[in-house]
């Protein structure tokens, strides 16, 4: 009867929902001169980066991506705090299965590529599609396959942390130095240099390389806590 | 053309897996549906003319999200209607 | 030609969303809801970068030669809402789920009707 009556809501949902959506039609430009125009003409322009998702993320939005780190260090805060036991449970992990020869081999090969990928994609952050988000979650996918082939593979949460707090200062002091030239908070004030090098965009590129360092902390940290959680 | 059978052959597989992974009682299956899910959204975000995205959904969405629930799996029951074991009081894989 | 494909992915990410709310509104295993949350998140994700495109386009990346290709560039303002809203879905999921750990360390159980009592 409750299924009934939750699909029946849903197919209305739906209907109008289909009914709005579809009316907007598909590949059309939505508007005359909108905020898409000005982001791509002054990307270009004026802070001389290729990839504009990025020059939005970290310079126009950039702000919001303090925030949004902000929101995965609390995160994995309120991740560690409820999954909290008492110390002698912690670090004896239930092992399913032990890994075989071929696996432990293969993931200490693998290893150095994936982390030289991860740190490829957040460098290049600003002239190709990536940057420290993917970056970061890439790096935290080897150390996740480390952490499955080798049951005794330890990751410091000292360093962790240290890594974390560090990224994160160095991103909102970067952000505080932009009030130098009386502009505004993540104001670029280094030169600009020339579109599609490696050393273009100012500050973007040292910014998205922080925000790596600390999202491939904060998502390593994450997966090692609730893979060290033994029931 | 053939890239239009491609798209309607990716968006079929997505909303089957999405389904799936709902009506299946087992939570392992569910939970690799979840991954197909992300995997067919990684493609057509690459469509879509979103390759940022589509890294993003590759990393996180593939590999990051389907294991944390799989080692959530491994820590509680694997099946949907198991009930309370209230008398074995350990982890049921083992 | 276009109009199919417009139905197609309007109404595979719509159907997302309904299959994601339908698992959280009748399913009682705590981690099929959490499963639902995730189908929710996937179809929002495709619709919004679905309203960014352009017919013809190509990806905001700028190329040496091509800097004045900004009129035939998809919207990147919805792919960098959506690059922010997945690493967002990954926290909220870990989160959930370390809820659900928890819950079922305490209860025993993952039935959402047996867990009656209030206090952990």
């Amino acid at each position: 009867m409750r299924k009934f009556l939750v699909i029946l809501i849903l197919a209305v949902l739906g209907f109008y929902l289909f009914e709005a959506f579809s009316g907007l039609g598909l590949g059309f430009p939505r508007f005359e001169h909108g905020v898409k125009d000005y982001y791509l003409d002054k990307t270009v322009s004026e802070l001389h980066v290729a990839n504009t998702v990025t020059s939005i993320v970290v310079s126009f939005r950039g702000f919001d991506t303090l925030g949004e780190v902000t929101v995965l260090f609390l995160a994995v805060s309120a991740l560690g705090s409820v999954l909290y036991k008492r110390r002698h449970d912690v670090g004896s992990r239930s092992i399913l299965f032990a890994s075989s020869g071929i696996v432990r081999s293969g993931s200490k090969l693998l290893f150095p590529a994936i982390i030289l990928l991860g740190v490829y994609i957040f460098i290049h952050g600003h002239l190709t599609p990536g940057g420290g988000f993917q970056g970061g979650a890439i790096i935290a996918t080897g150390f996740l396959l480390m952490l499955l082939a080798y049951e005794n593979f330890r990751v410091s949460h000292h360093v962790l942390s240290y890594v974390e707090s560090l990224a994160g200062i160095i991103f909102v002091v970067i952000g505080l130095l932009g009030f130098i030239d009386g502009g505004t908070f993540l104001q670029n004030f280094l030169p600009s240099g020339i579109l599609n090098e490696l050393f273009s965009g100012g500050v973007i590129g040292i910014i998205y390389v922080m925000v790596g360092f600390k999202v491939a902390a904060e998502l390593t940290g994450l997966i090692y806590s609730v893979l060290h959680e033994k029931d | 053309m053939i890239y239009l059978i491609l798209i309607f052959f990716l968006l079929i597989l997505m909303v089957g897996a999405a389904i799936y992974a709902v009506v299946q009682k087992d939570l392992l299956y569910a939970v690799i549906a979840t991954g197909v899910i992300s995997l067919v959204l990684t493609v057509l975000f690459y469509i879509l003319q979103a390759p940022d995205v589509a890294l993003t959904e590759a990393a996180i969405g593939v590999a990051l999200t389907t294991i944390i629930f799989l080692i959530t799996i491994r820590n509680t029951l694997r099946h949907e209607d198991e009930y309370s074991n209230k008398d074995k009081f350990k982890s049921p894989t083992k | 030609m276009y109009k199919f494909l417009e139905y197609g992915v309007y109404g595979a990410s719509i159907l997302l969303i309904l299959i994601g709310l339908y698992a959280v509104l009748t399913k009682k295993s705590l981690i099929k809801i959490v499963i639902g949350l995730s189908i929710i998140d996937g179809g929002i994700h495709l619709l919004l970068i679905t309203i960014g495109y352009l017919r013809q386009g190509t990806a905001p990346i700028f190329s040496p030669g091509f800097e004045n290709a900004a009129a035939k560039m998809v919207d990147p303002v919805p792919q960098a809402l959506v690059l922010t809203a997945i690493v967002i879905g990954f926290g909220v999921t870990a989160v959930a789920l370390s809820l659900v750990i928890r819950l079922y360390r305490h209860h025993r159980t993952l039935q959402i009707d047996e867990i009656k009592s209030l206090k952990w």
